[in-house]
């Protein structure tokens, strides 16, 4: 099913899940990301690589961070960019996503880049669209995140330079975090040492530990010796039922602190995909702290989206 | 063709001699020296050190600029520019090792416009080789050379810099 994202000759053509991706596709997009980092640092941010491509943000759910990015990553690429607001579209007044995107292939553009509740969506538009375009998942569901966990390698090897000897954990909601499973996937692919996640119960997906993870469920355990601590927010508008007693009692469990930092490696890096909550998953204290990198996870995302949206408009899709 | 004729140090005192002579014709004003990496770039050390110029050598990438996007095997090995904050107004001496089609100078071209507005630029380049594909040439130059279809010059540096033209029945080196 995933071969859906690789044209004939095996190259990237959508990018929808980081699963069924080889470590030769992903550390070529982490190299790829490394050669466009520089241009955001240049006085002069734009390069002409995606002159005269159409790339259009369809964003079904709220992001700031995510769609910002990427329409910057386009911009700095010369690419056309257009955010459609759903909210305000004719999917409000009961287009089909079907016919939304017809409408749009009519309109000639070259990429779709998707955020949706349901799981399956980009999967579902990379299958029913024309061959020229390419789809980007930015969110689909609970089910994956795929370029937010490339951006999280490429901090991590940034960083740490050689992924083999690094001891990773994964913190907090991991039951409703598609980040989550894209960044376990990628850390498998990746071949790091240890993958850990540590959450109370209510929070783990039935049989987590199929995915290749070490199961924890105290912070004191789950981050002893640890290279790389990761924490994921808690997605209080995806619970439906009461997994928490309260955010308090939350945080006194499984918020990062000072204190509990000292267990980790003293050069171990702390990262949050965002939007952060502040005293509920993480101390302030730590999240402005010189363990953080979680500023340069955002700076890093415009790069690494620019090396996705090159590396699938290069390649050709098959016609079907 | 004879061996000699691609020594590089001959190549280099030639470029070195028409680029003074040029930058007094010209009037260039505390020329700036960019090389297009990374075979310009090995180039531009050299003249630099020969000219004894100001300010360091430039160096400019340009991969991102060229006109093959979907041809272009990797992206992954490109390096950023790196050029002084102030562009608009320079006399730029712009270096590459080879001028063969003139798109890669069409592209060096497109990327340091992006940065200012340059007074002026010239073009100097260590071999110029036929087969322009677009109305543009070099300033100067150490050596032009007609070579046959299936011949291609291949420099390898930074050190020892060394010249290839590389065929499938025959392979000259210079050093």
């Amino acid at each position: 099913m995933n071969n859906l994202q690789l044209n004939k000759e095996g190259k990237l053509h959508h990018f929808i899940t980081i699963e069924g991706l080889s470590k030769e596709i992903l550390t070529e997009i982490l190299d790829t990301a490394e050669s466009f980092l520089g241009i955001s640092e240049q006085p002069v941010k734009k390069v002409p690589l995606l002159r005269g491509k159409t790339i259009v943000n369809l964003f079904f759910e709220n992001s700031t961070r995510t769609r910002t990015t990427f329409e910057l990553a386009a911009s700095r690429l010369s690419a056309d960019v257009l955010s459609i607001n759903i909210a305000t579209s004719a999917t409000s007044k009961g287009e089909s996503l079907l016919d939304t995107i017809r409408n749009l292939e009519a309109m000639h553009v070259d990429m779709f880049v998707v955020r949706h509740a349901i799981s399956g969506a980009g999967h579902f538009i990379a299958q029913n669209t024309a061959p020229h375009i390419s789809v980007i998942n930015a969110g689909d569901g609970q089910h994956a995140h795929p370029t937010q966990a490339m951006l999280d390698m490429f901090t991590i090897r940034q960083y740490k330079h050689d992924f083999k000897p690094l001891k990773v954990a994964i913190i907090g909601d991991i039951l409703h975090s598609r980040v989550a499973r894209s960044q376990i996937q990628a850390l498998n692919t990746l071949g790091v040492k240890e993958i850990r996640v540590v959450a109370p119960k209510t929070l783990l997906p039935s049989h987590v530990e199929q995915l290749g993870v070490k199961v924890f469920n105290t912070m004191e355990e789950g981050l002893d010796d640890l290279d790389v601590i990761i924490m994921v927010r808690l997605q209080k508008e995806r619970m439906t039922s009461a997994l928490l007693p309260s955010e308090q009692e939350y945080f006194k469990c499984f918020g990062l602190t000072e204190e509990r930092l000292k267990l980790a490696k003293p050069d171990a890096i702390v990262m949050h995909p965002g939007p952060i909550n502040r005293g509920v998953e993480i101390a302030s204290s730590i999240a402005d702290g010189p363990q953080s990198v979680i500023l340069q996870q955002v700076s890093n995302g415009i790069a690494v989206r620019m090396a996705i949206m090159t590396l699938t408009l290069q390649n050709k899709g098959d016609s079907v | 063709m004879d061996n000699n004729s691609l020594k590089i140090s001959t190549l280099l005192a030639k470029l070195e001699s028409e680029l003074k002579q040029l930058i007094s014709k010209r009037k260039l004003k505390n020329p700036l020296m960019i090389g297009i990496h990374n075979g310009g770039g090995w180039i531009a050390e050299k003249l630099h050190h020969r000219l004894a110029l100001q300010e360091p050598v430039g160096i400019i990438d340009i991969s991102f600029y060229r006109d093959n996007f979907s041809q272009t095997e990797t992206f992954s090995q490109v390096k950023p520019n790196l050029l002084p904050q102030q562009m608009e107004g320079r006399d730029i001496i712009l270096i590459d090792d080879v001028f063969y089609t003139g798109r890669t100078a069409r592209s060096a071209l497109n990327a340091i416009f992006d940065y200012g507005r340059p007074r002026q630029v010239i073009l100097a380049v260590l071999i110029e080789q036929e087969g322009r594909e677009v109305p543009l040439r070099p300033d100067c130059s150490g050596q032009t050379l007609l070579l046959a279809n299936n011949e291609r010059i291949n420099l390898t540096g930074p050190e020892p810099l060394a010249l290839d033209i590389q065929s499938p029945d025959k392979q000259l080196t210079a050093a």
